[in-house]
């Protein structure tokens, strides 16, 4: 006999997911049939905001659209800007930001290994990594004066040079981290529990996944290696030598894996950064912020943040405003096309697990 | 299922970490964590650097900041008397408000917290509200780090040695590309218009210009200053004095970009084109205007644009005033003059040159002709030093000096000038001595610092090779066998503190006598009025105090349908408050005619 489809409503507070959103899913029994993505909680109106701002002003904005990692953002912004205005960045401020970038990739990273855990019932992990995360935060506060939203990368470089000493900072946190991360393995990937969890979890298809447009680790998880930061460098990734981790299976392990060889990339980068890190100027300065007016055109950047590819796109009618700001985050596809049709067919219990494995970020949905 | 011993053991090995300490070691909040070096925490203002430009409440995207009064701080020229007020409720510590400070006064602090279910008591004046945020300033701006441009285009200029080969125009002007650089520093606070005489609209023309758009730059000009390019050149300035990028930088070229502007509408016919004037229909009044100097020209254009008849009485056979007869022309030249009285002329204002007041027609026939009259006839009776050997041949008057080389003759000053006096005119004398070809020397009785004069005209008459002796009083001029001036002696003079907080006063040093040898020596320590043309009927009722006429704010004098402006009525001594006389007067006389007040 078949049995009776109910609807259930996963969200929208933080559903294994960084921000507000809704997933709608009608099971039977206790497998999903259908799965639906509600969103329009966290709407509010940034590309629109931008547009009322002049090209400085919204630099506030585009770190709000996604907490956990704002960099990535604030740098593809800027560096759309000096492409449309043909600016040159300093060598300095480009390893600054690389070192940036890298350390919001890390803290992005311990924040999923709490969520990607604790979406299993595994809560020791979350308590270690986000106490971890605290050393990277602490550091950004440090070099940018604000922990979570640091509005440091602006357009011409970055607003601060790096404080006296910051350099051993940074490689103490890493060194740190590196044994930390060990600690990790015993609890996460050499767990029984989570790899039972994980395996064969969430299967995404390698075809639909370069169809539907997926990015970022789940799609390396796929086994395809995409990723901006090689495929086309920005900053100073071409100078330097790290590799894209690639894994098989498509499911959640793989993608896990994925971001587990990830950090310690990162890791790598930043000794790097630091060790070959030029003297100099960190910023070549914009003019009056209020009469900044931009010559005629439009330029995309696309940067690697820890969700995949984003995308930023800006057009200038020669004013002091932009004319348009358009910004294309992972989150999208992931979180709704991806999302909709992973879920069917998996068990309600896993859908919080499988939210978190792809990443996503629901204000970069209603930017 | 096969059981895994080891995924099953290995989370075990948590336990380890049994026994360590905790990663957040102090207890929030109520023991704080200590914010690092940098942090962006609430807002400190320094409240005497702080100038209330509002600059930081014009950045803030979040309208977390407005400007309100401050019990203590009282409103001056260069400072609004405002403070910024932040609303810590809406502020998101991006710290754009410090980065665009322009005096470096606000900054951001270590504190962070503060908890209150008064929604109200998150509204704080920085520095009032929290005096101890001094001692925890974390995060501010400097010059490199600052938002805002301190460095001026430089303005091209002829060199110190090929200007004084000729009365070319020694400023060469911005061009297009370097004008729009330097309008795009401004940051709109209008400080400017608060000290500018006139209250021009700086910050609305600075914008048009740094927008690419002149003819809006010339109409707003236009709007209360109908001889722009004059001001464009020889202003002297005061909104300049007054910038808020002054503070830590160099001011905003506003001359220099209302010289620019003014430039681009090249003849009196494009000036009507661009500022396409609203001229209304006669009104029937009849105004006569004595002097055709900048307050007699302002009246009569904002009045004849009202409808008003206006006759202007020159004596001289150029209109301008001292601007033509006074100014040299390497700063003024007359083409630039002739092209803003020959539009002014076009909107309907009539102009009768060579008519002397007083000799070619009586003030009394101008009082019972005209519904109104305005005086602006200036200051052209030179002060005299009173000293020995003043009346000696080639012992010249500047002024007068001045006005016959405006006016195309020659005067022979020999190859040793010396010059008396530290104000624009005596600078003028200088400078246009080196160009006839003397070797000048300037005497002042106080520091260089103390001049009068506008310290770019000392620069340049000092790259011209001109020697200024501070410190120097006139004692007595030496005659040759011919009864010419030969050589003046003078005492070198201390600088003696003023008990009563005024400038330091120059005091003679006994026995310091000395002899420098000229062949002309240019008085210029100032000018007073000469009202010889009113008759005694009028002179007993019109009341002048200290040479100058006395007038209420819209310029009326104690009688009630004649009105004055310019040096005699101000002591400004200056084109702009000139200016503004005129356009006070205006509003005066229209008062007067049509409102009936």
């Amino acid at each position: 006999m078949r049995e009776k489809a109910t609807t259930l409503y996963i969200g929208p507070q933080h559903p294994g997911i960084t921000g507000n959103m809704m997933v709608r899913v009608k099971v039977e029994g206790d497998t999903i049939v259908k799965a639906t993505t509600e969103v329009g909680y966290l709407h509010r109106s940034f590309e629109k905001l931008i547009e009322k701002r002049n090209w400085l002003q919204s630099f506030t904005l585009l770190c709000r659209f996604c907490v956990p990692e704002p960099d990535p953002v604030e740098e593809s912004y800027a560096r759309a800007v000096e492409l449309l205005e043909g600016r040159e960045v300093p060598e300095r401020a480009k390893y600054i930001r690389v070192l940036v970038l890298e350390l919001a990739r890390i803290a992005s990273y311990l924040l999923w290994y709490g969520g990607q855990s604790a979406s299993l019932g595994l809560y020791t992990i979350g308590q270690w990594s986000v106490g971890d995360r605290n050393y990277i935060l602490d550091l950004f506060e440090e070099l940018t004066g604000g922990r979570v939203y640091h509005m440091y990368i602006w357009p011409g470089g970055v607003r601060r040079d790096l404080p006296k000493g910051f350099e051993n900072k940074v490689l103490k946190t890493m060194d740190y981290l590196e044994k930390r991360l060990d600690d990790y393995d015993d609890l996460m990937f050499d767990n029984t529990i989570f790899r039972k969890r994980t395996q064969g979890v969430g299967i995404i298809d390698k075809e639909k996944a370069v169809e539907w447009g997926v990015v970022g680790p789940p799609l390396r998880g796929c086994g395809i290696r995409s990723d901006i930061r090689i495929d086309d460098p920005y900053e100073v990734y071409n100078k330097l030598d790290f590799v894209v981790p690639v894994e098989e299976g498509g499911d959640i392990w793989a993608r896990a894996l994925v971001r587990r060889q990830e950090i310690r990339q990162s890791i790598r980068i930043i000794r790097q950064v630091l060790d070959n890190i030029p003297a100099g100027k960190y910023y070549n300065k914009i003019p009056n912020p209020q009469k900044w007016a931009l010559p005629k055109g439009d330029a995309y950047t696309r940067t690697e943040a820890v969700r995949g590819e984003v995308g930023m796109y800006v057009v200038s009618d020669g004013g002091t405003h932009p004319r348009r700001a358009h910004f294309r985050g992972a989150a999208y596809v992931h979180a709704i096309t991806l999302l909709e049709n992973l879920l069917v067919g998996e068990n309600i219990s896993d859908i919080a697990a499988i939210m978190n494995s792809l990443g996503t970020c629901p204000p970069e949905i209603e930017r | 299922m096969s059981f895994d011993l080891k995924g099953t053991l290995k989370p075990l090995t948590a336990l380890k970490q049994f026994g360590k300490k905790p990663h957040t070691l102090v207890d929030v909040p109520s023991i704080p964590l200590e914010a690092s070096d940098h942090y962006r925490g609430f807002h400190y203002n320094d409240l005497d650097e702080c100038i209330g430009c509002g600059n930081c409440s014009t950045i803030c995207q979040n309208q977390a900041i407005d400007m309100v009064p401050v019990d203590g701080i009282e409103g001056k020229k260069g400072d609004s008397g405002l403070r910024p007020r932040v609303d810590h409720g809406r502020c998101c510590w991006c710290g754009l408000c410090v980065e665009v400070c322009p005096t470096g006064s606000l900054s951001l602090t270590k504190d962070y917290l503060y908890v209150s279910d008064d929604p109200d008591t998150f509204l704080w004046t920085p520095g009032v509200d929290n005096p101890e945020g001094k001692e925890r300033i974390s995060f501010f701006s400097t010059e490199e780090t600052s938002l805002n441009d301190f460095g001026r285009i430089p303005m091209p200029e002829l060199e110190g040695m090929d200007r004084v080969k000729s009365f070319a125009e020694v400023v060469l002007g911005y061009n297009e590309v370097q004008a729009r650089a330097e309008a795009s520093r401004c940051i709109s606070c209008g400080l400017c218009t608060e000290a500018c005489p006139e209250h021009m609209h700086i910050p609305e023309y600075i914008n048009a210009i740094a927008r690419g758009n002149d003819a809006d730059a010339v109409r707003i000009i236009y709007d209360n200053n109908p001889l722009p390019e004059m001001c464009g050149k020889v202003c002297t300035r005061r909104c300049e004095d007054v910038c808020a990028i002054a503070h830590r930088g160099d001011p905003i070229a506003i001359r220099w970009l209302k010289r620019y502007t003014t430039e681009t509408v090249k003849n009196a016919d494009m000036i009507k084109e661009v500022v396409n004037p609203d001229i209304q229909e006669p009104n029937g009044y009849k105004v006569g205007i004595i002097g055709a100097g900048p307050s007699g020209l302002t009246v009569a254009y904002y009045l004849a644009l009202k409808g008003f008849d206006c006759t202007i009485y020159e004596a001289h056979a150029k209109a301008g005033g001292m601007t033509m007869y006074g100014i040299p022309k390497y700063r003024f030249p007359e083409e630039s003059l002739d092209k803003q009285i020959e539009y002014i002329q076009k909107i309907g204002v009539k102009i009768h040159f060579n008519t002397k007041v007083g000799k070619d027609i009586s003030f009394k026939e101008i009082y019972s002709k005209y519904d109104a009259v305005f005086i602006g006839v200036g200051f052209p009776k030179p002060w005299t030093l009173g000293i020995e050997g003043e009346d000696l041949k080639g012992s010249i008057q500047a002024v007068n000096f001045l006005y016959e080389i405006n006016n195309g003759k020659t005067v022979d000053i020999g190859d040793k000038v010396i010059v008396i006096g530290g104000g624009n005119v005596a600078i003028d004398a200088a400078r246009v001595s080196a160009r006839l070809g003397a070797d000048v020397t300037i005497l002042y009785r106080r520091r260089v610092q103390d001049m009068p004069a506008d310290w770019e005209e000392i620069e340049g008459a000092e790259d011209e090779g001109i020697h200024i002796i501070p410190q120097a009083i006139p004692v007595k001029f030496y005659p040759d066998k011919k009864g010419h001036v030969k050589a003046v002696e003078y005492l070198k003079a201390d600088m003696v503190a003023d008990e009563k907080g005024g400038r330091p006063k120059p005091v003679p040093v006994e026995g310091s006598n000395t002899i420098i040898e000229a062949t002309a020596v240019l008085g210029a320590i100032g000018q007073q009025g000469d009202y010889s043309f009113l008759e005694e009927e009028f002179s007993e009722k019109v009341k002048i105090e200290r040479g100058r006429f006395v007038v209420n704010e819209k310029q009326q004098s104690t009688l009630d349908k004649l009105f004055a402006g310019g040096d005699a009525a101000n002591r400004s001594a200056d084109v702009i408050s000139a200016i503004a006389d005129g356009y006070m007067a205006v509003k005066g006389i229209e008062d007067l005619l049509v409102k009936g007040n």
